[in-house]
């Protein structure tokens, strides 16, 4: 191998630092041009030469066009010499058995150059001297110099199965930076041995490329939807926010609808919206019967300054189970708990809900809901919307702008809204407000504690952040194992660009 | 939230002021409704232009153009709100509700519209304000429904009873045929805009009918009206009737109803009132009732939760731009008296009328304040934190984190794992939409090997684990079941590859400071172990194990879990064409 490189740069230095083609090289021109490439490659990669591909045309003659020229004739030369030699007494069965059958193929030619006739069985001449083989001497050049001039006769020969075409590959070669008449071997790798030896301080090192990637680490990932959670997680936690036990996703039409001010005939307590239980079908009631008795009387008839929804409410509406539809449900536990020693407090959760929803490529039949509740004395309005600026600021998001919706347990309820450069349009991003007194006093809350409530999906931000155009692919089992090992670092303040 | 569709070019001319789409919507905005679609851009040849505009569940008075614009028009000061007076003071025309009612909807409320001047517009308008009370307020029909009539075709006084079906004849809106109520339900069984009321009635031995004084059907509600008494353009005196079965709405309906269209009287807002006589239940009365209801609201309240320092005259300016009426109160301190008009059903409670003053004032006018910052010291919730060091532990072992759903079919959460239902453990949904949810997981299995599934073209060996909760039943609880935290990894590649799940076991045991107990006979130290398990019908026989763990020295041991080789028909169930192993455990022990 190394033996051909060095005549190669033999040959450059030979013939003044250029081969013009390695295929006028006598002793290069039978090597495989494979073997010819990878020698050539490996004194490119050290930057002794450059060199660069030459492709040829070739046409070779076929085995019955070399039997032709080793005969001296082509078959319908020899046909039309018998004839003549036989005085015209020739029948085609003679010249079957003189000449096989080269004999058959020689006289359907001479018959098409109107060399010969027929005369009954006899074959006749129409030439009285033998014509020139033009053909025999048209393969002879072809043998000597791979082609014709003449274009059209290659052509014909081609059809004639008298020749191939082959492309055939040389190499100009010349001289580079690093030209040398010896190669020098380098090392690939720095090696223990080397560093234990010193030799590495007389071996030279084969460049690197480093325009290539590396090797990747096996490795585990965290899913990233969990990222998102951890960085609103952080966030929370910043704010001086405590986590809730949301770990209840069984919840009672109590809790979930009627401790919120949910009147039992809202569209949301549908079966088309909430999952209901067939298993287990009935709650048990509240420890706290004076509670229940409370959200009772405020929702029939009115209490806390409230005139109520003045319907008849049912106990059995009430003890339905259900797949709580919020995370609201958990706080609302969280805050009847509070009313034992009233007192501000910051609490947060972020955990999986459950809608009855058609599921498309935006629902799924359960999500995950972000929800912060923070409860303070005399808070007020201005409160709210600065501390979402402060909230939502820490992901990046900033120029809110809120609009008056409507909830039935929050009074009033503000839609956050901020502008999406992408979409180049206000969006909506969450939901907030101030719990309704009816709420609150029956939870035996004091008057002027008021609680600021707020939420928004873990999804629909992760989406939006990260492209992803399906909910199906981010949550749930379709989602793509290699989207989560190569996903990248959840940083919701990062400005993705 | 409901979506009206209005004329654009009529919105406007309502309210005296052409907008562009911008403007408009930024009108709806501050207002606290949201424009939805300007089909301008899409109409074709001769097409009216159409805004759609989505009003709060709660603004019953804004489902159609007439109450979008008189709103808009008091918030933006151009419009002073309608005084609707009764003529005559003394009702002429009764509607008597039987005591037969009782069984099925008892409930109803009447009033007349006179010399009403219809046009196309006005009148579609008044038949779609009914189809949006229908669907949103009415709950489809089953509280309430409403019947309008061409008064001129019926002779007063009214009843209102419940018959035996087959007593009731008549001919229905728009149809020729006379049925009976038999005929009637086999007639709309089949009806894509009706059949789905008939379920409201069907069953019941009376429906419940409107008749006239020559026993002239007029409706049966609250499925349909009688061809008779069908109201068309030149129409001129309306017959309402509202039946139901929730007494507040049924007053609602009425009321949004007579406000909104009473505006095409000869006299502008005036309506006539029905005498309703309905001793059976005590609920005899005029109707409509037209007057404002008187509320209070603390001057103090409304400042703090705004935060603003206004007069109450001041709050009353705000509370007028929002359809209130206020005043200071001439003999309480702190409080002003306001006036909520019929249209206003949703004002409950001060903290509305509160609202309405900061809406009025504008949310994005508010001056932004930070909430005093009370000492507050945050913290996880422990078993988020138990959960968090498992789960990097995992990643860091080179498994990959996932998140199927909770909610999976009693096929992948029982059948597929081989194992058969007690009716402990498992809660079931009543009224999934498929069979993808017909229980909440009771192990975090089904959901890896689904997860795998899907990724069956992932190179091997495919390594996953998920720290998320099952639900369990518990008839002692007031909520009758909880959520346990499990920790759960599957491994799926040409072996089961057991030893590598129990050495991932091994590697969140040692990470949960716990270790191997090679003879817990004997040792009672802090540790696990595993047992062979010959009942887990999960794992290939011989190849599955209970898991132990002793959380403190000399304690009883519990089992916290199992893991093995899962059984090649639950590869097969889940589709997977591979072996595997399985490690699940409560994570609720590290707490």
């Amino acid at each position: 191998m190394s033996d051909l490189q060095l005549s190669i740069l033999k040959k450059v230095h030979d013939s003044n630092g250029v081969i013009e083609n390695t295929l006028q090289v006598p002793e290069f021109a039978d090597i495989d041009a494979n073997t010819l490439h990878s020698n050539l490659t490996s004194l490119w990669a050290k930057e002794m030469i450059t060199f660069s591909k030459i492709e040829i045309d070739q046409w070779n003659l076929t085995p019955e066009a070399e039997s032709f020229v080793t005969n001296g004739a082509t078959p319908e030369i020899q046909v039309v010499d018998e004839v003549l030699k036989s005085l015209e007494t020739l029948t085609i069965n003679d010249l079957k058995a003189k000449l096989g059958p080269i004999g058959l193929v020689g006289q359907g030619k001479a018959f098409k150059n109107k060399w010969l006739s027929k005369d009954g069985d006899k074959l006749v001449a129409k030439v009285d001297k033998l014509p020139q083989d033009i053909v025999l001497e048209e393969l002879k050049t072809i043998k000597e110099t791979g082609s014709l001039e003449d274009k059209k006769e290659l052509t014909e020969l081609k059809k004639r199965k008298l020749i191939t075409l082959v492309k055939i590959v040389g190499y100009k070669v010349e001289k580079a930076a690093k030209f040398a008449l010896e190669i020098k071997s380098y090392e690939t790798d720095i090696t223990a041995e080397m560093v234990a030896n010193g030799s590495w301080k007389d071996a030279e090192f084969k460049p690197y490329n480093f325009n290539s990637e590396g090797v990747y680490p096996q490795s585990g990932a965290l899913h990233p939807l969990m990222k998102v959670r951890e960085e609103f997680r952080q966030i929370f936690f910043s704010m001086g926010f405590t986590e809730m036990p949301s770990n209840q996703y069984v919840e009672t039409g109590f809790w979930n609808f009627d401790t919120l001010f949910v009147p039992q005939q809202h569209p949301a307590r549908d079966l088309q919206d909430t999952f209901y239980l067939k298993d287990p079908v009935k709650a048990g009631k509240p420890e706290d019967m004076e509670y229940w008795d409370n959200i009772r009387k405020v929702h029939q008839e009115g209490k806390y300054g409230s005139i109520g929804y003045r319907y008849p409410w049912k106990e059995d509406e009430s003890l339905r189970m259900v797949l709580r539809t919020h995370t609201t449900a958990i706080s609302s536990a969280m805050l009847h708990k509070l009313a034992k020693d009233p007192k501000p407090c910051r609490l947060f959760s972020i955990d999986r809900v459950f809608r009855n929803e058609a599921v498309d490529a935006t629902h799924l039949a359960e999500f995950h809901q972000v929800e912060g509740v923070l409860a303070g004395y005399d808070i007020t309005l201005g409160d709210l919307i600065g501390f979402m600026e402060d909230f939502f600021g820490k992901m990046g998001v900033n120029g809110l702008r809120f609009k008056a919706a409507y909830n039935p347990y929050t009074e009033p309820s503000l839609e956050i809204f901020a502008y999406h450069k992408g979409l180049g349009k206000w969006v909506e991003i969450g939901n907030s407000g101030m719990f309704r007194p009816e709420m609150l006093e029956s939870m035996g809350l004091p008057k002027n504690l008021r609680v600021l409530g707020w939420g928004l999906s873990l999804e629909r931000p992760t989406m939006i952040k990260y492209g992803v155009s399906n909910i199906r692919e981010l949550l749930g089992h379709k989602v793509s194992l290699d989207f989560i090992e190569t996903n990248p670092a959840a940083r919701l303040d990062e400005a993705l660009v | 939230m409901p979506t009206i569709s209005v004329d654009k070019e009529d919105l406007f001319k309502l309210l005296g002021q052409t907008y562009t789409t911008e403007e408009f919507d930024e009108l709806c905005f501050e207002f606290g409704i949201e424009l939805d679609e300007d089909t301008t851009e899409e109409c074709e040849n001769g097409e009216r232009p159409q805004l759609k505009i989505e009003i709060p569940a709660n603004r019953y008075d804004m489902l159609c153009i007439e109450g979008i614009a008189q709103a808009l028009n008091e918030f933006l000061g151009r419009s002073e709100p309608p005084k609707f007076t009764l003529e005559p003071a003394t009702p002429q025309i009764t509607l008597t509700i039987k005591e037969s009612t009782k069984a099925i909807r008892q409930y109803a409320a009447s009033a007349v519209l006179r010399n009403i001047e219809f046009d196309e517009r006005k009148y579609n308008s008044f038949i779609e304000l009914q189809d949006k009370l229908h669907t949103n307020l009415c709950r489809n029909r089953t509280l309430v429904a409403i019947g309008t009539h061409d008064l001129d075709t019926l002779t007063p006084p009214f009843t209102y009873e419940a018959l035996p079906p087959s007593e009731i004849k008549f001919v229905p809106l728009n149809q020729t045929k006379e049925m009976d109520g038999h005929q009637l339900m086999e007639f709309y069984e089949k009806d894509k805009h009706l059949g789905k009321y008939l379920h409201i009635i069907r069953d019941s031995p009376v429906f419940p009918v409107i008749l006239d004084s020559n026993r002239t059907v007029g409706s049966l509600p609250p499925i349909i009206n009688s061809n008779h008494s069908k109201i068309t353009l030149n129409t001129k005196n309306v017959f309402i009737d509202i039946t139901g079965t929730d007494k507040t709405k049924t007053e609602i309906v009425l009321n949004q109803i007579v406000a909104m269209f009473s505006r095409y009287s000869k006299v502008p807002f005036q309506i006539e009132p029905v005498q309703i006589i309905s001793e059976f239940n005590n609920e005899s009365r005029v109707c409509p009732n037209i007057t404002p209801r008187k509320a209070e609201a603390e001057i103090s309240y409304i400042n703090s939760c705004v935060g603003l320092d206004y007069s109450g005259e001041q709050i009353a300016e705000l509370l007028k731009k929002m359809s209130l009426s206020a005043a200071p109160s001439k003999t309480k301190e702190d409080i002003i008296d306001v006036e909520i008009p019929i249209t206003r059903s949703d004002i409950l409670h001060q903290c509305d009328i509160m609202e309405d003053a900061a809406i009025a004032f504008g949310y994005n006018n508010l001056v932004k304040t930070k909430p005093k910052s009370d000492s507050v010291v945050a913290a996880p919730l422990p078993i988020n934190k138990v959960a968090d060091i498992l789960r990097l532990a995992s990643s860091q072992s080179g498994y990959s984190e996932v998140l199927p759903l909770t909610l999976c079919s009693h096929d992948e959460n029982f059948k597929y794992l081989r194992t058969v239902d007690d009716n402990t453990k498992a809660v079931k949904l009543e009224n999934p939409k498929t069979v993808e949810y017909q229980v909440v997981r009771t192990t975090l299995v089904p959901g890896l090997l689904k997860t795998v599934k899907e990724n069956r073209k992932h190179s091997l060996p495919i390594r996953v684990f998920e720290a998320g909760d099952i639900v369990l039943k518990n008839p002692e609880l007031e909520r009758k079941a909880y959520n346990q935290r499990n920790w759960s990894a599957v491994y799926v590649g040409k072996t089961s590859g057991f030893e590598y799940v129990q050495g991932l076991l091994g590697k969140i045991m040692q990470t949960m400071r716990t270790p191997w107990l090679e003879n817990p006979k004997t040792d009672d130290r802090r540790g696990y172990w595993i047992e062979e398990d010959k009942e887990n019908p999960t794992f290939f026989p011989g190849r599955g194990a209970k898991i132990f763990f002793r959380a403190v020295q000399g304690e009883e041991a519990k089992e916290i879990g199992s893991i093995g080789v899962l059984h090649p028909e639950v590869m097969q169930n889940f589709e997977i064409p591979y072996a595997g192993s399985s490690v699940e455990i409560n994570a609720e022990v590290f707490l």
